[in-house]
């Protein structure tokens, strides 16, 4: 209605042209453009130079400079990627975290979901705010906070020294299981939100009909309920799996030094080993990687809800 | 009206136009007078669908019109169209005489009272009242005259200060006719103003309604598809079907003459009979009913087809034959096969020998006498010639 | 029917002590006294008089404040934009692509952003420093910002726009008077992610960074890359202290601004 009236004025107006153009442009020149940068350098070689790539594009040269540039590219990076261990290893690990995490989170984030939809409708705000606090919070300092916790004669430690669960105080940083408590404690919101928004909006009525019809409390759970809270558990499977693959921070600080996720490879790549063009290779592949997951994602997402 | 002398003012100004009373107000049958508002051939398609086709209708000064149909039958678009929300595809407007086309809707002198009634919740009411005025640069001590004027028009004063949402539903509904009316719009436009409403509620709100537009003497076009409600509160109802008028007549006519058999099933209950028009030109031949007699002549060549329209509540039952054997048609035998008790009267649903289903409504006047007939009777059905309606399509 | 079950009890107490108990401990370990974490000194305000010596931390502090003020300010013009374009504007030459791009980003690891970011910047040959940053921070708070708006555009009751007009109101001055105190809520809470964001952003501003721009988060993270610090134990809490605050005022404010609405006139 109100778009008619917009689109049948002809004069598309200073401002309005200025509502689209400006966004878009910024996102064009800060968002697209460096991602084929990233694209192009991907085909690049390394070089001892600065910046340390080839080929380089330049515009003086004219036709003939843009046709050695194109000469220039190729695709040995993604064949070094292939024959290299490091980066198949690296991805392997980054999506095998991913996953076990995104199940653990679920595991834990499920009964919490599901327990503040059995609260009263003022406490149930009250528990929301509660658990997205701590996202406001810096991501870091959770990080560090865990750090604390977990360091060798930290207070996890003392306390299970206290109450003789061990002889020995175990090393808890620098393990897998360091990074799956940083992961789980991170992004747990990310799984109680989504679970709950759906869990909130299931009809009372159907469990009802459910004990109606013969039904018992542990069966309605897991043929009415479950099933219904489909849609929550694969958006908040999305939310967390997804950035969990390129997670740097948590595998880097709380995790060990023998396989990097993929973020951290990324980041060796970059900063140590200065190889600009291997790690915009092993950017591009985990972009393509991300993508197909969330066509994954989405297409379970789809048949979900024609089920419905 | 306990209104201050200002609010007198506001009211006074709209009566000195020609509406007092309703007893005679009929300019559509008078030639010479001038429509406020013409559409001419107007036309909307979205997409595939033509939600207007083709309607050409005439509103005058002072008039209460309803536009009545089923959902989806283009009404609101046309009262959309009217507000200036949507562009007609072809066809025009006229408001005094003026093409309302290049006019954006925020310079139209009509305004809309939405179904939802579209109060704006960051506004306390008297805010949303004094909205349309400020949009005109009215000075500031004017705009609380008025608004205060228009609380005591619709009966809530002392409740300016509240937000919409501190509001009971028929508060918010009274809240947006004063905002609609603020502005005395020349034509103001009601899209089912009182859908939201519960029945009892609406029904005081439509004599309500009608006491203020007969007050302001301001022209009203409602948007209802509630029939009872336009043949109360209308002096003129447009009935449509799929983007088509229908009928345009007063409610009255609309009920007793209705130019088609789907106004005639639209409107109220009927039943209907197909057949031939006999030789003497007001009687119906073939017809499950038998043959009918109709009470004036039958504008159509013998063996012409047409429908004979009775409406239940003229529709006689009695136990056995009819007195006046001198009618044998309009006359039949049928088994009582339900019986509806509404209180103030009782809908019969009967089948004739021909095994044609025809619905009676009888009123219950008397307190026993009509229990005399129960499920499964035998019945005489009957009604008189002049009940009839003969419809050609 | 809506029964809360000792298990529901159980699921909620173990979650939200698994949520706040680090920060807890985190705060109480900030005012021990002894150097050695293991040890408890006592109570002791000690870190917290040494950061106020630390210039180095402050001036990064102070850089990450201007960095989050001016990029979330950035980010939520260009977000809300966005937001109108893609919700108000009908089918427009690019508006997939546009969609795409912001969509894209929230999706996107930080570390790739980060990278194409400083690829960018080495391209066109600028400086890294502050206002790398700013733009990269603009860059991917504007998407999460123009998600947040267009949500609340999309539930926008149509009808309230429409009786404006109805009242005579120009579509500029509609938007003024009606739309935008209605949307303002969702605004400010995307300004308020778009501060969050970029405040606790390592990656992407380790990234784009130069010198002379060490944000705070990049301070924090050289110093406790090695091991724990007490002083970065008093930093943190800190933070958590400004954070809570600023939360609890923020929601006392929808509070009061929800019961007495915004008094905003045409």
């Amino acid at each position: 209605m109100f778009k008619s009236l917009m689109k049948s004025k002809k004069n598309h107006s200073f401002w309005q042209s200025l509502v689209i153009r400006l966004p878009f442009g910024w996102l064009l020149a800060f968002f697209l453009v460096p991602f084929l940068i990233v694209l192009k350098i991907s085909l690049s070689q390394t070089a001892i130079a600065q910046p340390p790539y080839a080929p380089t594009f330049d515009l003086a040269a004219g036709w003939r400079g843009v046709q050695t540039f194109f000469a220039g590219l190729s695709l040995d990076n993604y064949r070094f990627l292939g024959t290299d261990p490091l980066y198949i290893l690296s991805y392997m690990k980054s999506l095998q975290i991913a996953a076990f995490s995104t199940l653990l989170l679920l595991i834990i984030g499920y009964p919490i979901a599901y327990a503040i939809t059995r609260l009263p409708r003022r406490a149930q705000a009250i528990l929301v705010v509660l658990v997205i606090l701590p996202f406001w919070t810096s991501f870091l300092i959770r990080i560090y906070a865990w750090m604390n916790i977990l360091q060798h004669d930290g207070p996890l430690n003392q306390l299970l020294l206290a109450l003789h669960i061990v002889r020995e105080p175990p090393s808890w940083l620098s393990t897998d299981t360091a990074v799956y408590i940083g992961i789980v404690y991170s992004y747990l919101p990310f799984m109680v939100l989504p679970l709950y928004a759906t869990l909130e909006k299931l009809d009372e009525q159907l469990l009802e009909a459910a004990a109606d019809l013969g039904c018992p409390r542990w069966k309605r759970f897991w043929l009415v309920t479950l099933p219904l809270s489909a849609p929550g558990v694969v958006a908040g499977a999305l939310l967390c799996f997804i950035p969990i693959v390129g997670e740097f921070v948590i595998p880097d600080l709380l995790g060990g030094s023998r396989t990097s996720m993929i973020g951290q490879t990324i980041w060796m790549e970059f900063f140590a080993n200065k190889d600009w063009p291997t790690a915009a290779a092993v950017a591009v592949v985990l972009v393509c990687l991300l993508v197909t997951a969330i066509v994954i994602f989405q297409n379970h997402a789809m048949r979900g809800s024609e089920r419905d | 009206m306990h209104a201050g002398d200002s609010g007198s003012e506001f009211v006074k100004r709209g009566a000195e136009r020609p509406t007092f009373g309703k007893r005679g107000f009929a300019p559509w049958t008078d030639r010479t007078a001038q429509p406020l508002l013409r559409i001419q051939a107007l036309r909307k398609r979205f997409g595939g669908f033509t939600a207007v086709d083709q309607l050409s209708l005439d509103v005058y000064q002072g008039e209460f019109f309803a536009l009545l149909g089923p959902s989806g039958c283009g009404k609101t678009t046309l009262l959309r169209m009217i507000a200036g929300f949507e562009r007609p595809d072809s066809g025009r407007i006229l408001l005094d005489g003026v093409d309302l086309a290049p006019v954006p809707p925020h310079r139209r002198p009509v305004n809309m009272m939405f179904q939802n009634y579209a109060l704006f919740p960051h506004l306390n009411v008297e805010a949303n009242i004094a909205f349309g005025l400020k949009q005109e640069g009215m000075p500031k001590a004017r705009i609380a005259e008025r608004v205060a004027d228009m609380l005591a028009l619709v009966k809530l004063e002392g409740l300016g200060r509240r937000k919409p949402h501190e509001l009971s539903g028929g508060q918010r509904q009274r809240v947006a006719l004063a905002r609609s009316l603020a502005k005395r719009p020349r034509v103001l436009l009601l899209d089912e103003p009182m859908a939201a409403l519960d029945k009892k509620l609406r029904g005081e709100t439509q004599f309500e309604l009608m006491e203020l537009q007969r007050q302001l003497g301001l022209t009203f076009i409602i948007v209802t598809h509630d029939q009872s409600e336009a043949m109360t509160v209308a002096d003129r109802i447009a009935v449509m079907d799929r983007g088509r008028l229908m009928q345009v007549a007063p409610p009255k006519d609309i009920y007793e003459r209705p130019n088609s058999c789907w106004v005639a099933d639209f409107i109220g209950e009927v039943n209907l009979f197909e057949g031939r028009v006999g030789a003497d030109a007001d009687s119906v031949e073939g017809t499950a009913f038998g043959r009918l007699r109709v009470g004036r002549k039958i504008d159509v060549e013998p063996q012409g087809r047409v429908w004979v329209a009775v409406r239940p509540e003229k529709m006689r039952i009695t136990p056995a034959a009819p007195e006046r054997q001198a009618s044998v048609e309009n006359c039949a035998t049928a088994t009582v096969v339900d019986i509806g008790y509404l209180g103030d009267l009782s809908i019969y649903r009967l089948r004739t020998e021909a095994g044609v289903e025809i619905r009676a409504a009888i009123a219950n006047t008397g307190r026993s006498a009509d229990q005399a007939i129960g499920w499964d009777d035998r019945v005489w059905l009957s009604f008189a010639p002049e009940a009839a309606i003969v419809l050609t399509r | 029917m809506r029964k809360f079950s000792p298990l529901n009890l159980a699921a909620i107490i173990l979650g939200v002590g698994f949520l706040y108990l680090p920060i807890a401990i985190l705060v109480i370990y900030s005012f021990n006294a002894s150097r050695l974490v293991a040890v408890w000194g006592g109570w002791s305000i000690q870190w917290y008089a040494e950061l106020a010596a630390d210039a180095p931390l402050l001036d990064s502090a102070f850089i990450s404040l201007r960095v989050a003020l001016i990029s979330a300010t950035a980010a939520t013009l260009l977000g809300t934009l966005a937001a109108l374009a893609l919700v108000r504007f009908g089918r427009f030459r690019g508006k997939l692509l546009f969609a795409a791009m912001i969509y894209a980003p929230l999706v996107m690891p930080e570390v790739i952003t980060g990278l194409s970011m400083l690829l960018l910047f080495v391209a066109v040959a600028i400086d890294r420093g502050f206002w790398t940053v700013i733009i990269a921070h603009t860059t991917m708070a504007m998407c999460f910002v123009a998600v947040i708006v267009q949500s609340r555009l999309i539930d926008f009751d149509m009808s309230l726009e429409e009786a404006a007009m109805d009242l005579g109101a120009s579509p500029a001055r509609t938007f003024l008077a009606v739309t935008l105190p209605l949307i303002l809520p969702a605004i400010v809470a995307a300004w308020m992610l778009a501060f969050a964001l970029s405040l606790d952003d390592l990656v992407i501003a380790s990234f784009t960074t130069g010198p002379g721009a060490t944000t705070l988060p990049i301070r924090i993270y050289s110093e406790v890359r090695l091991g724990v610090k007490p002083e970065m134990n008093a930093v943190c809490s800190i933070m958590v202290g400004v954070v809570g605050i600023a939360v609890i005022a923020a929601s006392l404010l929808t509070k009061v601004g929800g019961a007495r609405g915004t008094p905003a006139q045409a």
